[in-house]
């Protein structure tokens, strides 16, 4: 289009000013904070980052986001794209695609509080209200503090709340996904003789790989920033700290900015991956 | 015949019944909250909710003072203005900025245009934990921490690259000869923008505008970090998590509190689904 040299920057200036004060500008600075002491004053060097890598919390803070990543990104994957294909030989499909997609409308600190409710504990012998102790006493079982015992009840307690609300979100994308499929594909599997499990592994899996990397992609960056949940239901006690979470502590708990910047220059680095795919992908398409 | 029915439907039994369990373990927990947040509080505290379906139609275990106490005496009233109030403008800014920017970047060439597009991408995946201290500081400074218009900015920078990211890939698809014809007609690329682009994107800025309406009502981390937890100015999350922590136990308040929460976003998704998916879908990349 033919314009006058200036046009493009008046359209863009806002823009451009936003992105350089609210990201670019504070990213750098931060990357600088994160050598210096607590009120960025002092030099500290690499010490930081050893702290970042060494301190017990932080740790387990570690270990945690890795947890989150290994079982909430194949779970929420992997029930979706099963959801996707089982709702497709249903007449109901609509309704329960409808119900399962619901949390993503609801905030994590809503949804926080509707399954701290879930996992509510009254000691044995009283009357349970939270819905899992209740049914654990139908079966006869002793009531189980979910939110408390560690290492892994409270873990996968709390990972099972981000399931609930990213689920639908996977189904949605994948069943898009899935009703593209060439249909004679499928049914030429079958008429080879391959039963339903055979067509899922071998024709549906294969066909939509592309998707599914995608998802894992989006997935990963979504489960390594994970804090509201754990703010909101444990504040990172009984062993169930994350990286975001620390991170909030660190710069409103313990005013400690030089260690704050630390931990987000290590979420983006955790990060910095998924980016590089992104960007892979974007060139791709362009070229 | 009829036979062959028989076994087809006995066969698919399992499939039905998978399906049943992950819709009611879907919807179970927040039929939860919502009969919760209408019993009166010796109830909640002694019997699970699902006691109410004993006596379902019996109108005395029902109550709308846990509403009245929550609005009035909790803050939740306030907050809900509060979101709000930082919400609107909080969508309509940074779209408003981004379709700007998004023209010049798909119509308009410039110096640098390639190169400031792929720094948009990387952009996208950028933890804002990276910023959150340096632009604190920045607003200390100004006095616009625990204030709307510093949250409306600091959203603006937020949103920005996903809105401009998506604004151009619509944009750009729209034909050449549209342009050039009316660059013919004499129309400035001000009248252009107006009268041709804004009209022909207002399906993208529509499931845009729901998907950060949404982002913005949901967040917790931006609101408590640049709001300070000023109850003045704390939106909807802010209060209901320090709620949590007030009233614990008391789940009549905080149910009534988490639903009152999430009504605008569940009103945005029964009404608007269409849009909603595709908002969601397209926002899945953000940082």
């Amino acid at each position: 289009m033919r314009t006058k040299r200036s046009t493009p920057w008046l359209y863009l200036g806002a823009a451009l000013a936003v992105l350089a004060f609210f990201l670019i500008y504070p990213s750098i600075n931060t990357i600088y904070l994160s050598f210096f002491g607590r009120n960025s004053e002092k030099f500290v060097g690499a010490s930081n980052y050893v702290y970042a890598f060494t301190n017990r919390t932080m740790l387990t803070a570690l270990r945690n986001n890795i947890l989150w990543v290994v079982v909430f990104t194949p779970l929420t994957v992997f029930l979706g794209l099963i959801l996707a294909v089982m709702l497709d030989r249903v007449k109901y499909e609509t309704t329960v695609k409808f119900i399962i997609f619901i949390p993503m409308a609801i905030s994590f600190v809503g949804a926080s509080v509707i399954w701290k409710f879930v996992y509510a504990y009254r000691p044995p012998l009283a009357s349970q209200i939270g819905l899992l102790n209740a049914f654990l006493g139908v079966l006869h079982f002793p009531p189980l503090p979910w939110l408390i015992k560690r290492p892994w009840i409270n873990n996968l307690s709390l990972i099972g709340v981000g399931v609930w609300v990213w689920t639908g979100f996977c189904m949605v994308i994948l069943s898009a996904s899935y009703k593209a499929l060439p249909r004679q594909l499928l049914e030429a599997a079958r008429i080879d003789g391959a039963n339903e499990w055979k067509v899922f592994w071998k024709v549906i899996f294969p066909l939509m790989m592309p998707t599914i990397t995608v998802l894992i992609t989006t997935q990963l960056i979504t489960v390594l920033k994970v804090f509201d949940i754990v703010y909101v239901m444990t504040n990172g006690n009984f062993g169930t700290e994350v990286i975001a979470n620390r991170m909030y502590k660190e710069m409103f708990n313990f005013r400690n900015f030089g260690r704050a910047s630390t931990i987000a220059v290590v979420l983006l680095l955790l990060v910095l991956p998924m980016m590089l795919i992104n960007l892979k992908r974007f060139r791709e398409r362009r070229g | 015949m009829i036979k062959e029915r028989i076994t087809r439907s006995i066969s698919r039994m399992p499939l039905h019944i998978i399906i049943i369990l992950i819709a009611l373990t879907w919807i179970l927990p927040t039929i939860g909250i919502l009969v919760t947040s209408f019993r009166f509080p010796h109830d909640v505290a002694t019997s699970g909710w699902w006691t109410i379906f004993k006596n379902l139609f019996n109108s005395r275990q029902y109550t709308l003072e846990n509403y009245t106490t929550v609005i009035t005496q909790c803050g939740i009233g306030r907050a809900f203005l509060n979101s709000f109030i930082i919400t609107i403008p909080a969508t309509v800014l940074p779209i408003l900025i981004a379709s700007f920017a998004a023209y010049a970047f798909a119509w308009m060439g410039f110096p640098g245009r390639q190169s400031l597009f792929i720094i948009l991408v990387a952009l996208l995946v950028v933890p804002l934990q990276m910023t959150l201290i340096p632009i604190l500081r920045v607003f200390n400074q100004l006095g616009l921490s625990g204030t709307f218009p510093g949250i409306w900015l600091a959203h603006t920078g937020y949103g920005l690259p996903l809105a401009v990211y998506l604004l151009h890939n619509s944009i750009a698809g729209l034909p050449g000869e549209l342009f050039d014809s009316a660059e013919i007609d004499g129309a400035s690329p001000t009248y252009i923008f107006f009268w041709l682009v804004l009209p022909l994107c207002l399906p993208v800025i529509a499931s845009l505008a729901i998907f950060q309406f949404l982002w913005v009502w949901n967040d917790l981390l931006v609101a408590l970090v640049y709001l300070g937890g000023t109850p003045d100015v704390a939106p909807v999350t802010v209060q209901v998590s320090s709620l949590v922590g007030s009233y614990g136990q008391e789940w009549e308040l905080l149910t009534a509190a988490v639903f009152i929460s999430i009504i605008p976003p569940l009103i945005l998704f029964f009404s608007l689904q269409r849009y909603f998916v595709r908002g969601i879908l397209a926002g899945s990349i953000k940082g």
